[in-house]
């Protein structure tokens, strides 16, 4: 036992990064070969994100503000596509914003993955449209509380935004059914609650869905300023499971995105519309470790503590 | 990290990068090779206003290339082998090399500092401070000064849909621009000190943004969503188990702001009651730093995994959870087959 403890106690923490890494790699490799995804159990938060856009009538105006770049990608992503896709399924409108400079990439990419891909019939400037990146972080938030128009004078291909259909009846923020917010950082959600949420008077209800870092500051929030919240990788597989699950339902009349099998027997989900479930494998082998790692740090260090008190008597 | 691993170690290390050497230089020569991209040609036609034709208006006809997955380009070859609408893309192929090679480079920090880290490091911001300083121009300057004090240069030249300005946007933006001169004359020492006014204009609004949304948000309703009822009875107004479930959370959240706040307050020695307060309050603010910890390395996994996935998927084609390619995953790891 003290042979071990002074292995551990003297260990390279690159063999610590190779465990991590083989952690990550292993199940991905499997669940990339097999296409496997583990059982999601969704948790409140990430059921009111889905009943928050579930229940809008047919034809809202929904506003997707994608606050995130290709750093964060890996969590937020999956979060915005499915949000695009089950505002799609669901016949609303999308109107696509951001307040990060690389957030219209973002948004051209995911209505390139889920819109033009899956929903060709939705019309640029009539189904949704991409705004593209606004410079002025909370300025322009204020501004969209007063006149959405002047915030955004133009589409992100340079269109002049008083001519789209899709924003006819838009004159403030408060007009949009619904907010969906996807944010890694600074300006993101916090600052969509701050300074639009609490300013409209609880006329625009909010979702959020945020990075793992993020989240435990956004928590205070729900229920009360926002209506749901995807926590990090997790919630966005948790709300991806529950689009399935409904999707999967031949009672629902959604089955319009689905695939079906080459006997035409079994509903198949595509596979892009997995991609956070998938991520969840990673997401176990690397918190088992972690686990595993903090239990052995605390061994090693009782161990050494009652090394020390002993020496000392 | 500076320290210098053991021999044994060493061997090991190398060991391991001479097999992921191995795989890589595999899946280059076997099989239908590796990390490439596929473009397809689409022909695009569009009437704009032209006031120089008789008709008032004239066709654009031009062509966009946009990404396909390399079954699209297997389909396109099976279909006709000797188009050319569907093609390898050399641009986005070479883009593609590169990323997985600074995800290594970056990666190899792990093990040392070394000089692959630190040109991928200074390539990450060299570009980042490239891009923030181009988006400081073409969407800052360019539509919001330039737009407003020089709208007519500005459509003409550069974004032909941009809204004319209101006087209203015109006087802010003067007043913008003085304040950004003032900003810069920080760079000439003689009067560098006038900087300051404009320093205090940006101190000053933002100052008095945030304490409106704060107090706002975070104080005002805070205190709301705290003030819940300790009792949650059910609809017949009987105490049961479902009373205690329900009334759990908001005895909890009341004693565990009642304690944190205790624990901030220093004006009463943490003795007694304020003292046992003081501790219950530490424990909640452990569980929250335990509960921030687990979301971070939550977060951290999950970049690390689509890194990971980039890697095996993209660039060494060894797994295919997104069926861009058309043989199933295990023979691309033996390397037989092709796209077929």
């Amino acid at each position: 036992m003290g042979r071990v403890l002074s292995v551990l106690e003297r260990l390279d923490r690159r063999w610590v990064f190779l465990a991590m890494a083989l952690a990550v790699a292993g199940p991905i490799l499997v669940m990339g070969i097999t296409r496997k995804t583990l059982p999601e159990t969704p948790t409140d938060a990430s059921r009111a994100v889905f009943n928050a856009v579930q229940r809008l009538p047919r034809g809202s105006v929904v506003l997707l503000a994608f606050d995130f770049d290709p750093g964060s990608a890996g969590e937020l992503e999956p979060m915005g596509v499915n949000l695009t896709r089950h505002c799609a399924l669901r016949g609303h409108k999308m109107v696509f914003i951001s307040l990060w400079p690389l957030g219209g990439q973002m948004i051209d990419e995911t209505i390139t993955k889920v819109l033009r891909a899956d929903f060709p019939n939705l019309q640029d400037g009539v189904d949704f449209v991409n705004l593209g990146f606004q410079a002025g972080n909370e300025q322009v938030m204020r501004v969209v509380l007063s006149d959405f128009p002047r915030a955004f004078p133009t589409t992100k291909s340079g269109r002049a935004t008083a001519d789209l259909p899709i924003l006819r009846d838009v004159r403030s923020v408060s007009d949009f059914a619904l907010l969906a917010s996807v944010s890694a950082g600074y300006p993101g959600s916090k600052e969509w609650v701050q300074y639009v949420v609490s300013a409209s008077g609880g006329k625009l209800p909010m979702v959020s869905g945020c990075t793992g870092v993020q989240t435990p500051q956004l928590y205070p929030y729900f229920p009360g300023q926002i209506c749901g919240l995807l926590g990090a990788i997790k919630g966005a597989a948790e709300y991806e499971s529950l689009i399935n699950e409904w999707v999967s339902d031949p009672a629902n009349g959604a089955a319009m995105e689905v695939a079906q099998s080459a006997d035409g027997a079994v509903v198949v989900i595509p596979p892009k519309y997995l991609e956070a479930q998938r991520r969840m494998g990673p997401q176990l082998g690397a918190h088992l470790l972690m686990v595993v790692l903090i239990l052995l740090g605390n061994l090693v260090y009782l161990a050494q503590r009652r090394a020390q008190r002993r020496a000392a008597a | 990290m500076s320290e210098e691993p053991r021999p044994f170690v060493l061997v090991v290390w190398i060991m391991i990068v001479l097999a992921v050497v191995a795989v890589v230089g595999l899946r280059v020569g076997l099989g239908s090779g590796m990390a490439r991209a596929y473009e397809e040609r689409t022909n695009m036609r569009a009437t704009v206003e032209d006031a120089t034709s008789p008709s008032g208006e004239r066709v654009v006809e031009w062509v966009e290339w946009r990404s396909v997955s390399p079954a699209d380009f297997a389909r396109a070859v099976q279909k006709n082998a000797a188009q050319d609408s569907v093609r390898l893309s050399i641009a986005n192929t070479v883009g593609l090399w590169i990323a997985a090679l600074l995800t290594l480079a970056i990666f190899s920090f792990l093990y040392r500092d070394n000089p692959a880290y630190r040109l991928a490091e200074a390539i990450v911001i060299g570009v980042s401070a490239a891009y923030w300083g181009v988006i400081g121009v073409w969407d800052s300057i360019v539509p919001k000064l330039c737009g407003a004090l020089a709208h007519g240069w500005t459509t003409s030249h550069i974004l032909p849909n941009l809204p004319a300005p209101t006087l209203q946007s015109q006087i802010g933006m003067g007043i913008a621009l003085v304040l950004g001169v003032l900003l810069l004359l920080r760079l000439v020492p003689s009067v560098g000190r006038i900087s300051v006014w404009a320093m205090a204009f940006i101190v000053g609004i933002t100052a008095g943004a945030k304490i409106i949304s704060h107090v706002e948000s975070d104080l005002l309703a805070q205190t709301v969503a705290t003030m819940q009822p300790l009792v949650q009875p059910d609809a017949s107004g009987l105490w049961t188990t479902a009373t205690l479930w329900a009334s759990l959370p908001n005895v909890l959240i009341a004693v565990g702001v009642l304690c944190c706040l205790t624990y901030f307050f220093f004006s009463i020695e943490h003795k007694g009651v304020v003292g046992g307060a003081a501790r219950v309050g530490i424990m909640y603010l452990m569980i929250t730093f335990g509960a921030a910890f687990g979301f971070t390395v939550m977060g951290r996994v999950a970049l690390l995994s689509q890194r990971v996935e980039f890697l095996l998927d993209d660039w060494l084609w060894v797994i295919d959870p997104l069926e861009r390619r058309m043989v199933d995953s295990v023979s691309w790891i033996v390397g037989v087959g092709g796209i077929s």
